[in-house]
């Protein structure tokens, strides 16, 4: 199997992947226009344009939010079928990721079940933040 | 835009479609901009403005003989060519050019002179979807739909009907790669690709080309087809990432582009005699009918269901059979403003008898980009 599809961080996003690798998920928000939290990290806020933006700590905790099962695995993913999710977040914003720790069917992931981050170590730079259900 | 100020005066898809092992991209553009230059009675050199996508409109024009003043390589998927039809006709109308040429040419299937798939690592696409897996359109164009079908009732056999219809439409279609007839169940057990999607809900891959030629509608009749005019424009753009969309049951690139579309062409949606939305999957009718006001959300399903887009209905939609049955070389919007031109002209395969209002809209990478045209055969 070739080694999996990994991101390349830029300086704009390193501290996500610094997060990821020390177990856990930044966020950004605004502190200047209450515009809440978002994603994907940018050095300013996509509401107001400040550039007065700070990283913190998300919970974690999460919904599924939509997903398919992929039939026709990508050669790094292996031969199973599995699910490509977007979770909603806690704290607002939506992300892509897979659900681990799960059977990948409609069965097992149901939309707006409970769901919490695990983070997966890929290489010594790299982590991936995936999720499992909350009760795992 | 000012409308009817702008006339397509020659339109034309490439010689053969399906499948071309014997012509790369390039050459796809070509066959289809010397069909559609001999269709208007003109020769490369009479054009003045390009505009393409997939290839450069540098390569494009040099290829071609031609010198233009003006040239957009606007590329943001496969509604590009809507997006070249709006800004042509906003730059014919100042007066930066006369004539505009706009191409396309795909080795979608065969990939004869094609590119390399793929986004940087670094890109935000690269670090924060490519990660978990996506493999191609199929996996993330559909990765909103279970939130749509939860929020609306909608089931497979509704998205499974998009294609049964298309495919009657396909019928009377002779350059249509599939015509036979398919069931619901036919869709529903065919292969699993991304569920819930399967195979007869996704789009072909082909090969293929279109080309358009715009000019001013004073100087249309001068031309020997029938003049099609253009009568509103609308664009807009949404995000790259389909994770990133702002409504999963919902395309804001979708409603910013038709409402604009519909406010310059000054047409309420009774007034549309005949309508194209691009069908990579099964899913983009339903969105498309929704966020262009031709149903409240969430009614698709049944507008669809009760015949209202099938022959005979009263909004007849993807009359070529759409990307699920006619052809896909990548970026479909050509063939869909190619299939309104001739309903215009009266020269459709499936001719909607009478039509004198035509829609093309159009989608842009996975819900990341839109372009809508209205398109009048009355004159000005």
């Amino acid at each position: 199997m070739p080694p999996r599809m990994l991101p390349e961080p830029t300086p704009e996003t390193r501290h996500f992947w610094d997060g990821c690798r020390e177990g856990e998920l930044r966020l950004q928000r605004c502190t200047q226009c209450g515009g809440g939290s978002y994603f994907p990290p940018r050095p300013f806020c996509p509401k107001c344009g400040s550039r007065k933006v700070e990283v913190y700590p998300a919970s974690g905790r999460a919904v599924l939010w939509s997903y398919v099962i992929n039939h026709r695995p990508r050669p790094d993913m292996g031969t199973e079928p599995y699910a490509i999710a977007v979770v909603q977040l806690e704290e607002g914003p939506r992300m892509m990721t897979n659900i681990v720790n799960s059977p990948q069917t409609p069965e097992a992931l149901q939309l707006d079940m409970p769901l919490k981050v695990t983070f997966a170590k890929q290489t010594d730079d790299i982590t991936l933040p995936l999720f499992e259900p909350a009760g795992a | 835009m000012k409308q009817k100020s702008i006339a397509v005066v020659g339109a034309a898809e490439t010689t053969r479609l399906g499948k071309i092992p014997d012509m790369s991209v390039i050459g796809l553009h070509a066959d289809a901009a010397l069909n559609a230059l001999a269709d208007a009675g003109l020769k490369p050199s009479d054009i003045d403005g390009v505009a393409t996508a997939g290839e450069s409109p540098t390569a494009l024009a040099h290829y071609l003989g031609i010198t233009p003043t003006w040239a957009d390589g606007t590329s943001v998927g496969g509604c590009s060519f809507m997006l070249h039809v709006r800004h042509a006709a906003a730059a014919i109308n100042e007066g930066l050019c006369t004539r505009v040429l706009i191409t396309h040419g795909e080795s979608g299937r065969s990939r004869v002179g094609a590119g390399r798939f793929g986004m940087a690592p670094s890109s935000l696409n690269g670090q924060f979807e490519m990660p978990y897996g996506p493999a191609g359109p199929p996996t993330m164009f559909t990765i909103p739909v279970l939130r749509y079908m939860k929020t609306y009732g909608v089931t497979e056999e509704d998205l499974a009907n998009v294609a049964v219809i298309q495919r009657e439409w396909a019928a009377k279609n002779p350059r249509a790669s599939f015509r036979d007839p398919i069931t619901v169940d036919d869709v529903l057990g065919s292969d699993m690709i991304a569920w819930p999607f399967r195979k007869l809900m996704c789009c072909l891959v082909t090969d293929g080309g279109g080309a358009l030629i715009l000019t001013s509608a004073d100087r249309a009749r001068d031309f020997p087809q029938k003049p099609v005019y253009i009568l509103g424009t609308g664009e807009s753009v949404e995000t790259p990432m389909v994770s990133q969309m702002e409504d999963f049951t919902s395309s804001k690139a979708f409603r910013v582009s038709g409402k604009k579309a519909f406010e310059e062409a000054g047409i309420s949606h009774a007034d549309v005699d005949h309508l194209m939305i691009y069908d990579a999957f099964a899913h983009l009718p339903l969105y498309g009918l929704e966020d262009l006001g031709f149903c409240k959300p969430g009614e698709a399903k049944d507008f669809i269901n009760e015949r209202n887009t099938a022959i005979g209905g009263k909004l007849p939609l993807n009359t070529n059979g759409g990307g699920l049955s006619y052809m896909h070389s990548g970026m479909y919007g050509m063939y869909a403003l190619q299939e309104s031109v001739r309903q215009m002209r009266g020269t459709a395969p499936a001719q909607v008898e009478g039509a004198k209002i035509s829609i093309a809209h159009g989608v842009g990478g996975m819900f990341a980009a839109s372009g809508t045209i209205v398109f009048s055969n009355e004159a000005p």
